[in-house]
């Protein structure tokens, strides 16, 4: 169906209204001033002063680390439990189910406090000794991001027709082979969307890495908390420039490659209609 | 049935032991220290302090919900604009509707500090025609903005959802019947809608109430919210208070979960994630 012109002129004002903020970051990042209101002149100079805080490069460093392995560790643990929970009992199933919501429900700084006030009693029974830091964010990690593969995975082993593994049985197929030759491949897209969800969601947090981190160990995002607190930082708008950039580039590689698989996907129908009909 | 392999039943166990660690033990800890004072022993002190917050819960009660309601009004229009759109169209405005959610809230939040700060954009721009400064920081009006800016994609997308599972036979079936546009909407479209408004009020709602950072940013000292009270409460090390007013959210949640819970399809599992 075609756009009317009013809905145009509305969707056009959306869309302003959502990109108004991170224009604005774009354009003082190239900003010769110190300032994030006036525009002095073009300069690349809060690019070169990015590349050269150490100390922004390694939170950054810090931050793919914890989201490459919360991910791969929720990832696993998350499909195995999905597919556990498919031979659960009625009950069982309910209350697994029901915990699992928890951190979905929960708001974000919640669960952070939670977590925290775990991390603190544990410290307590153990005399005190700081553990706030790696291991602390990366256990919170891969747990908010197992929820998120467990309910990715959960549809597609619905799916998955049941007489599929018994054919295989029959056919002489193992039960562990089986899993890995039938279940697996059939469910893997529903575990690579839980691996990509899990690992955005760890690049982008902020609020439970804040209350469960201490001062060994800063993420990204922490670290760019402690650059607001200080005013006025524009290299904080190069670091988002550039943050930008790569999103925008994957997520048209991902729309560009979902689009011709689309169009290979009708082709092969048509083809295969075509077939049919001879 | 037939009869589980052991294999199946133990691939599940790892997890069930995570979730038992680290999701409800740490639940039982909010509880814990929120009925106990700083020594560990057992007290309903904190839970009578909490009527020292009662204002500040109000507010944020307050402000997410008009927060919320002005996501609503602004995304249910555009919702049902983009799902009514060619496909790719579609496609490439869900994209572009998503982009700026994978920029850091942190980020776009102080991107609108300098927008609406006396000595920022705006009132650099109104002083070259000769007007202001307008006075537009540290007002409920910001912290509202803040909000809505930051959480309106979550509004949209489950509007959306529900809103391409209409067929177009089903609108034109009514339009034949005679109904006028207006008609249209509010017998077909809107009830047809309201699983996916319950769960874009809770999606909105939820971050809205427990947000601390846009209201530092954009509310300065003058709009503390419950969020910014727990993050004082913590940096402050009075644990037990601070576990009381996060186990007071989360009851708040909760109930407002279960509410919203009775608009939404049971079958819609995947409706909290789009």
């Amino acid at each position: 169906m075609k756009m009317n012109a009013a809905s145009k002129i509305y969707t056009a004002l959306i869309l302003a209204f959502l990109y108004l903020p991170i224009a604005v970051l774009i354009f003082f990042s190239f900003n010769e001033a110190n300032s994030t209101s006036v525009f002095t002149g073009f300069s690349l100079q809060w690019y070169r002063e990015l590349f050269a805080d150490r100390e922004t490069l390694k939170t950054l460093y810090n931050t793919l680390i914890i989201a490459v392995l919360s991910s791969a560790i929720a990832t696993v643990i998350g499909t195995a439990a999905a597919v556990g929970i498919q031979s659960l009992g009625k009950w069982s199933k309910k209350l697994v189910m029901g915990v699992t919501n928890l951190p979905l429900m929960n708001p974000d700084i919640v669960t952070g406090v939670a977590m925290m006030l775990l991390f603190v009693f544990i410290m307590g029974l153990f005399g005190g000794t700081e553990i706030l830091g790696f291991w602390t964010i990366l256990i919170a990690h891969v747990t908010f991001n197992l929820p998120y593969v467990i309910l990715s995975v959960n549809p597609k082993l619905r799916q998955l027709d049941p007489h599929l593994v018994e054919a295989a049985q029959d056919l002489g197929c193992p039960g562990r082979k089986a899993f890995f030759k039938v279940v697996l491949p059939n469910i893997m897209p529903g575990i690579v969307t839980g691996f990509i969800m899990a690992f955005t969601l760890s690049i982008d947090d902020f609020v439970i890495s804040y209350f469960v981190s201490g001062p060994s160990f800063q993420t990204l995002p922490l670290r760019i908390y402690a650059m607001t607190k200080r005013r006025v930082e524009p290299s904080i708008n190069a670091l988002s420039t550039l943050i930008f950039v790569v999103v925008l580039v994957l997520l048209i590689i991902i729309n560009v490659r979902q689009a011709t698989d689309e169009k290979k996907l009708k082709k092969n129908i048509i083809s295969a209609k075509n077939a049919g009909t001879k | 049935m037939k009869k589980k392999s052991l294999s199946s039943r133990l691939v599940g166990s790892p997890y069930y032991v995570w979730a038992a660690i680290f999701i409800v033990v740490p639940v039982i800890m909010v509880l814990y220290y929120s009925l106990t004072d700083r020594n560990g022993s057992f007290t309903l002190s904190n839970i009578a302090d909490l009527r020292l917050y009662a204002d500040t819960l109000v507010l944020s009660v307050w402000l997410g919900a008009i927060a919320t309601a002005v996501c609503f009004v602004i995304s249910y229009p555009i919702a049902y604009i983009l799902s009514r759109a060619k496909a790719s169209t579609q496609r490439t405005l869900m994209l572009l509707v998503m982009l700026p959610m994978w920029i850091n809230l942190l980020l776009r939040t102080y991107s609108w500090m300098t927008i609406l700060e006396d000595t920022g954009i705006i009132n650099s721009l109104l002083a070259k025609i000769g007007i202001g400064p307008v006075h537009m920081i540290n007002t409920s009006g910001a912290v509202v903005l803040g909000m809505v800016y930051n959480f309106m994609p979550y509004m949209i997308m489950p509007l959306y959802s529900v809103m391409t599972k209409i067929g177009r036979n089903t609108i034109e079936a009514a339009q034949d019947l005679g109904a006028s546009s207006l008609q249209v909407l509010c017998r077909v479209v809107f009830p047809m809608s309201v699983p996916g408004i319950a769960s874009g009020i809770t999606m909105v709602f939820v971050p809205c109430v427990s947000t601390f950072y846009i209201s530092q940013k954009l509310g300065g000292t003058g709009y503390t919210l419950i969020g910014d009270v727990i993050d004082t409460q913590f940096t402050n090390n009075a644990r037990n208070m601070g576990a009381t007013l996060s186990l007071i959210l989360m009851v708040m949640i909760i109930i407002c979960m279960l509410v919203m819970n009775q608009f939404t399809s049971d079958d819609d599992e995947g409706a909290m994630l789009v």
